[in-house]
């Protein structure tokens, strides 16, 4: 039996285009993410971060261009993709009448994920006691967080998007989630991380991308661990930008896919 | 499909039973519209008696359109629907669940509603397996079609106005049968004179059904 290829790419999007009515939410914007690595999106807000990580989730669909997520097209193996996929988003998809273990419980048996990973990730969360048992609407927006993210742990999908994932989260849970980043990330999962505080997070990726007006207009190879297995097979030039404080320059580099 | 359905009902019946919303709020909605029925109608217990099998299916409409919203509301805080859609669960098994959870809660309804009546109005049951059964075959109909366009109108900042718009027309077959099963057997006839209205309610439960299990997928994801 001949071994299966696994993709190089986890996520390659080419002169992608998405659409809100007639607004756009990303204005052909091409991207490659490696298997394996660890990218952080930054821009100000409304550049289209949000938007491309619910692109990359199979949320939103593409009006022209070329998606592809672990290998597969989103808009025809939906459910593949959705099922491999995880996306920590300023909605924490909880709900209120539920407790909390309920709610991890639910979303992992949903995901048609591993029921015996529940309680290790209550427990990583310090979801446990009392607090496992309290009403999601009970929660402050703090706790939401590490709920979702309790749920993005037991699942452990291969490709993690997190939307600005260090708010609303103390110290304490801001040092856990780097630690499940970089857990992660060792044991060769992508993430996709979006920011417009890109400060706290570059210790965690090996590049970082900036998209504004929903296109890629800069990117910087970073000092984090997030390597990936491969190279980014970009087939396209890119433009590289090392940004400093006042003063942008740019540099054209031509990658070999 | 039927491990997703499972899961989505007991996650909604569980949800119901913490909140309560359909015994503290849809029942007695329900209950107070069938009083305000029979003060409309006035005092003569006939003219209530008669009137009652349109009335009883009336309300059952009415507090189908809030359990309905009820179910879409659930999953439209902290963008639950978005959860759901990301989790990939079957988009059948999602439509199934959610219309088993209505119609459990439909159920119950009718059962308080039917008591209503027969209190009230003083209406007098004969057949009542063919009032069992109009209301099984009923509901599963009305939670068939509320669910999906429940879904339709999910996405839509006018959901709650435009849901009744959507639903109460669609619903009138159910209505159109349910009564002429229950004035036949609260008439005493012969069983066979309401055979004709449950077949009509079994077809229009089969033919939403399949459309619910076909359509829900690409509606939620364009609502």
């Amino acid at each position: 039996m001949a071994p299966v290829a696994l993709p190089s790419s986890a996520v390659s999007l080419r002169d992608a285009v998405a659409l809100s009515g007639r607004f756009p939410l990303l204005a052909g914007i091409d991207l490659e993410v490696a298997v394996g690595e660890t990218v952080l999106v930054e821009g100000p807000n409304g550049a289209g971060k949000t938007s491309l990580l619910r692109v990359c989730a199979g949320l939103v669909p593409l009006a022209s261009g070329h998606l592809s997520v672990l290998g597969l097209d989103p808009s025809r193996n939906r459910t593949v993709v959705r099922r491999r996929v995880g996306l920590l988003s300023h909605a924490s998809h909880l709900y209120d009448d539920l407790t909390v273990r309920e709610n991890v419980r639910f979303a992992v048996r949903a995901a048609g994920g591993d029921v015996s990973r529940i309680d290790p990730a209550c427990e990583r969360w310090d979801l446990v006691g009392r607090l496992a048992k309290t009403s999601a609407g009970k929660l402050s927006a703090g706790q939401r967080r590490r709920v979702a993210l309790a749920v993005l742990t037991a699942r452990w999908p291969e490709l993690w998007l997190l939307d600005e994932p260090h708010a609303g989260l103390d110290a304490s849970a801001r040092t856990l989630l780097d630690r499940a980043v970089l857990e992660a990330a060792a044991v060769g999962v992508t993430v996709i991380i979006a920011s417009h505080e890109s400060g706290p997070v570059e210790d965690l990726a090996s590049r970082a991308v900036t998209v504004t007006g929903g296109r890629v207009t800069a990117e910087r190879s970073l000092h984090g661990v997030g390597g990936g297995s491969t190279q980014p097979a970009l087939g396209t030039d890119v433009q590289i930008a090392d940004v400093h404080v006042g003063h942008v320059k740019e540099a054209r580099v031509a990658h070999v896919a | 499909m039927w491990r997703d359905a499972a899961l989505i009902a007991g996650k909604d019946l569980r949800i119901e039973g913490r909140s309560r919303v359909a015994l503290s709020q849809v029942a007695p909605f329900g209950i107070v519209a069938l009083v305000l029925f029979a003060f409309a109608l006035g005092p003569d217990r006939q003219v209530m008696a008669k009137g009652a099998p349109g009335l009883f299916w009336v309300a059952v409409l009415f507090c189908t359109v809030l359990a309905i919203q009820r179910s879409v509301s659930v999953e439209s805080s902290d963008g639950a629907s978005d959860g759901l859609r990301l989790s990939g669960i079957d988009p059948a098994g999602l439509y199934l669940g959610k219309a088993v959870a209505v119609a459990a809660q439909l159920i119950v309804l009718e059962a308080l509603l039917a008591a209503g009546v027969v209190l009230l109005y003083g209406a007098r049951i004969a057949v009542p397996w063919m009032i069992v059964v109009s209301c099984v075959l009923g509901t599963i109909g009305l939670a068939a079609t509320g669910t999906l366009y429940g879904a339709l109108s999910s996405g839509l900042r006018v959901r709650e106005t435009l849901l009744p718009f959507l639903l109460l027309p669609i619903a009138v077959p159910v209505l159109l049968a349910g009564t002429r099963i229950w004035q036949a057997a609260m008439a005493g006839g012969t069983p066979s004179s309401g055979m004709a209205w449950l077949r009509l309610l079994l077809v229009f439960d089969v033919v939403y059904l399949a459309a619910g299990v076909v359509l829900f997928g690409p509606i939620q994801e364009t609502a």
